[in-house]
């Protein structure tokens, strides 16, 4: 039982590093854009093909991610620089609508590229073994590396954003849009920078899991809206709350459909409690965020505006 | 008799900034009282709280009696209590005409009837066609609200209150932005109003205000230094010093 | 007369014969086609209610959908077939949903509400994938047509069809009288200005929050017809694709009037449908065409009409 916890404690903890990756660039590119932006999951998606493809070419799948991750940053800034920079004097329905069709074509256009069948990507020999970490219990490397990245990357995005002058032009446009253009900042190359960092980090995130889960197309959707969740619970705009309810969304996640049903067992007959907990656990983060919610409706750190 | 408004004690920070310092006065029934003050010296706030859109830390606001402190603005509203915003705040996108049926709708009947065409309540149209004529705005009705001059959107916002039939009116410096002309027009339309209704006149031309006023009332820093009519004002010595001997030297 | 209603007249007396003409040209099939796209003109009617009329950005309207295929389904999987039954469960089982959800939701704006109801769309989605007694993921196939006290309004695709365009008919009659109603102008006004109506004495929550049950039990209805048309019911109803494209609809076609949303759902279905008998990949350039036409025209396809005269 403590070996199950733990097991399931650190996948949700992988998890909710994954969708912070996810996160992070979504709830910048609103917080200091003031763009909602419903590609951001399709970027996952083609972070996942990049490095699945590269791999492909390069024969080794650490070559193939490091090869992907400024294709995806490429990828995001031609985007920005096509399609997202009209966007920015458009109201939020408009928005909504033009990434709901960048979203449809990226999605149909990896299926044109690659077919719909899921692409798998195998592990390096150093990377697929796994090693003890808790008694008899033993973890996948691979993913203590994800956990070791995400975390890294988290990190990392915390120095930028509190200690460099970038960081601090973030902050200030993520609070107060007219400041930054007061303080004489080119918004268009700041504008530019979020959103291409933004793909670059869905893409890392995609392109990481590509060994676990396979890439396959509208896999960036699920991902998209559980990253919605994450960033209405943490407060639009707010790193820190995205960090927070990223980990939070990640463990209710994955702790809730392992141990739901056992929990439930002790309230009710065992079919019906697997019957009922395999019904609950998919809707239990949903409620967690209608709970927040109900009690703080610009989530847990909201970002003044 | 108790008076139409009454504020008491009102108290308002922001951070370590009072911007509303035990704040207590009274508007008689029929009273034009005008508040002024140097910028900043909290009258916006001021007029915040006693609508509804800014809540106090401490003191009570009374609506002909009755303790309206906790009330949200729309409770307020329906008890009585109309503004004018200092930037104009109208429904653009509908006619002049349905802007004020609307103040009429809020307070004659349910607002939860769903078939029969509004436009043909004659009842609702009658009054807000008087309401629009009283402000100055007769022959208007069927303008889009958008399409308004500014001053007459100032006129259209008078004419929103006057059709709720407030007890008491909150005017927000009525005059911001209007041309010579156009406050003139709204000059005679308030003084118009003088007596019929309890006004709260919160202005910057002080040759208006000392028109206008029965009492003013003087806002410095949050205080209120000084109440009194146009004359006592004008010849109080605190409120020379702390803001009219200002504007003169200015 | 107004122009959206003119429009609307003409679009009605040109559909009418649609199904004549169809089996002239040798091309009945069109005429399911074109049920499907009055169903979803159903559904993207009620959508504008609150996206339209109500500024109500909601993500989440193809749960609606779902809910009311699903009431359809499940009724007709334990052998209830008649709308009598099916309609009003449907509509109680939407406006108990928009009531719960929309009550959380309305407490926030903008960019919160739309990915609030878009979570809580997904929500109903995962609830009916999970549903493993009616198909779960897999969806299931309508155990019987509905019927109405006996009768078979859906026997054949004709009536099927005259069925739904005269539901269209009520319902535009419908919502053209609550937009013009007492309710209606304080719905618009709290679209136009929220501060403004407060100051005059309404509190816009609950007049929002009725606008948002209204809306989603109307979506509903759609629900059943749709459940009907394609004889199988499955959680793909409610994917939030399905509530983007019913956006793209009513905003495509011109929101905030009646007629927008009717030419929208039909131009967009139609369109669809042609583009996939052209390609597999149609998603490609249908998607490129919602970029496109957000990008380059304002006022959606009634805006355009507008704009020539």
């Amino acid at each position: 039982m403590t070996n199950l916890l733990i097991l399931q404690g650190l996948n949700g903890l992988q998890f909710g590093v994954l969708l912070f990756l996810v996160a992070a660039g979504l709830t910048l590119i609103f917080g200091v854009m003031d763009v909602i932006n419903l590609a951001h999951g399709a970027q996952y998606m083609v972070g996942a093909y990049l490095a699945a493809a590269f791999t492909g070419l390069a024969g080794n799948f650490l070559l193939g991610l490091v090869l992907a991750v400024p294709v995806a940053l490429a990828f995001g800034l031609v985007l920005e620089w096509l399609v997202i920079r009209r966007l920015y004097d458009r109201s939020h329905l408009d928005q909504v609508l033009v990434t709901f069709g960048l979203m449809l074509m990226l999605n149909e256009g990896v299926r044109i590229l690659w077919g719909s069948a899921p692409i798998s990507v195998d592990l390096p020999e150093a990377l697929s073994g796994s090693i003890p970490v808790w008694g008899t219990l033993r973890y996948p490397v691979y993913r203590l590396a994800i956990l070791g990245a995400g975390l890294g990357v988290a990190l990392g995005l915390w120095w930028m954003i509190h200690r460099t002058r970038l960081g601090m032009l973030l902050r200030a446009g993520a609070s107060n849009r007219a400041m930054v253009s007061a303080l004489g900042t080119d918004i268009n190359r700041l504008f530019l920078l979020v959103f291409g960092a933004g793909a670059m980090l869905a893409g890392f995130a995609g392109a990481m899991m590509v060994p676990v889960i396979s890439a396959e197309p509208d896999m960036g959707d699920t991902v998209l809206i559980l990253t919605f969740v994450v960033i209405v619970i943490g407060g639009i705009g707010s790193i820190r709350g995205a960090f927070v309810a990223a980990l939070l969304v990640g463990l209710v996640d994955t702790l809730g459909r392992s141990f739901g049903p056992i929990l439930l067992r002790s309230l009710m007959e065992p079919d019906m409690a697997s019957q009922t907990g395999r019904t609950l656990a998919p809707m239990l983060i949903y409620i967690l965020m209608a709970a927040i919610l109900a009690v703080r409706p610009a989530g847990l750190f909201p970002v003044q505006r | 008799m108790t008076p139409a408004l009454s504020v008491r004690g009102l108290t308002k920070s922001f951070d370590a900034l009072k911007v509303s310092d035990g704040i207590s006065f009274d508007v008689a029934w029929g009273e034009l009282h005008a508040i002024i003050g140097p910028n900043g010296a909290g009258k916006t706030t001021l007029i915040h709280q006693l609508s509804g859109s800014l809540a106090p830390d401490a003191g009570r606001i009374l609506l002909g009696g009755h303790d309206i402190t906790r009330l949200s603005m729309a409770a307020r509203a329906r008890r009585g209590l109309a503004r004018s915003f200092q930037i104009t705040s109208i429904l653009a996108g509908l006619t002049a005409l349905e802007n004020v049926a609307l103040a009429v709708q809020a307070r004659s009947g349910s607002s939860f009837r769903f078939l029969r065409q509004v436009a043909r309540e004659s009842a609702l149209n009658d009054q807000a066609a008087e309401a629009l004529a009283a402000a100055g705005l007769a022959g208007a009705e069927d303008r889009s609200a958008g399409t308004l001059s500014h001053g007459e959107k100032r006129q259209l916002e008078i004419a929103i209150a006057l059709a709720m039939q407030p007890k008491v009116l909150l005017l927000d410096e009525p005059l911001a932005g209007t041309g010579h002309r156009e406050s003139a027009a709204l000059l005679d339309l308030i003084a118009g109003l003088k007596g019929r209704l309890s006004i709260v006149l919160i202005e910057h031309d002080m040759e208006a205000v000392f028109a206008l006023a029965d009492r003013i009332s003087v806002l410095v820093y949050g205080r209120l230094i000084a109440t009194g009519t146009p004359d006592a004002i004008r010849a109080d010595a605190q409120v020379r010093a702390a803001y009219l001997g200002d504007e003169e030297g200015a | 007369m107004r122009l959206s209603d003119r429009a609307m007249l003409v679009t009605f007396a040109v559909l009418l014969p649609m199904p004549a003409l169809f089996s002239a040209m040798g091309e009945p099939f069109l005429t399911v086609v074109l049920t499907r796209a009055l169903i979803f003109a159903i559904a993207a009617l009620s959508l504008d209610l609150i996206l339209g009329f109500g500024a109500m950005v909601s993500f989440g309207h193809a749960a609606y959908l779902g809910i009311g295929a699903y009431a359809a389904g499940i009724l007709a999987a334990n052998g209830v077939t008649g709308l009598e039954v099916q309609l009003p469960v449907a509509l109680a089982a939407a406006g108990a949903f928009a009531l719960v959800t929309g009550a959380i939701s309305l407490r926030t704006r903008g960019v919160h509400f739309i990915m609030i109801t878009l979570a809580f769309g997904q929500m109903a989605y995962f609830l009916m994938s999970s549903l493993s007694a009616y198909g779960g993921d897999d969806g299931m196939a309508l155990a019987g047509r509905s019927t109405l006290f006996g009768a078979d309004p859906f026997g054949s695709s004709l009536r099927f069809f005259y069925v739904t365009l005269a539901l269209l008919a009520g319902i535009w009659a419908l919502l053209r009288a609550v937009t013009r109603s007492r309710f209606g102008r304080v719905l618009t006004g709290t679209r136009e200005n929220e501060t403004r109506m407060q100051a005059i004495g309404f509190s816009p929550f609950g007049y929002r929050l009725t606008a948002y049950a209204i809306s989603g039990m109307i979506a509903s209805v759609a629900g059943v017809l749709l459940a009907n048309h394609a004889a199988f019911v499955s959680p793909s109803y409610m994917g939030w694709a399905r509530s983007g494209e019913m956006i793209a609809m009513v905003v495509l076609g011109g929101m905030g009037t009646l007629t927008g949303p009717v030419l929208g759902a039909i131009a967009f279905i139609l369109s669809e449908e042609a583009l996939a008998r052209l390609t597999t990949h149609w998603r490609l350039p249908f998607g490129a065409a919602v970029v496109l036409a957000v990008l380059f025209t304002r006022g959606g396809l009634l805006g355009a009409l507008r704009g020539r005269r």
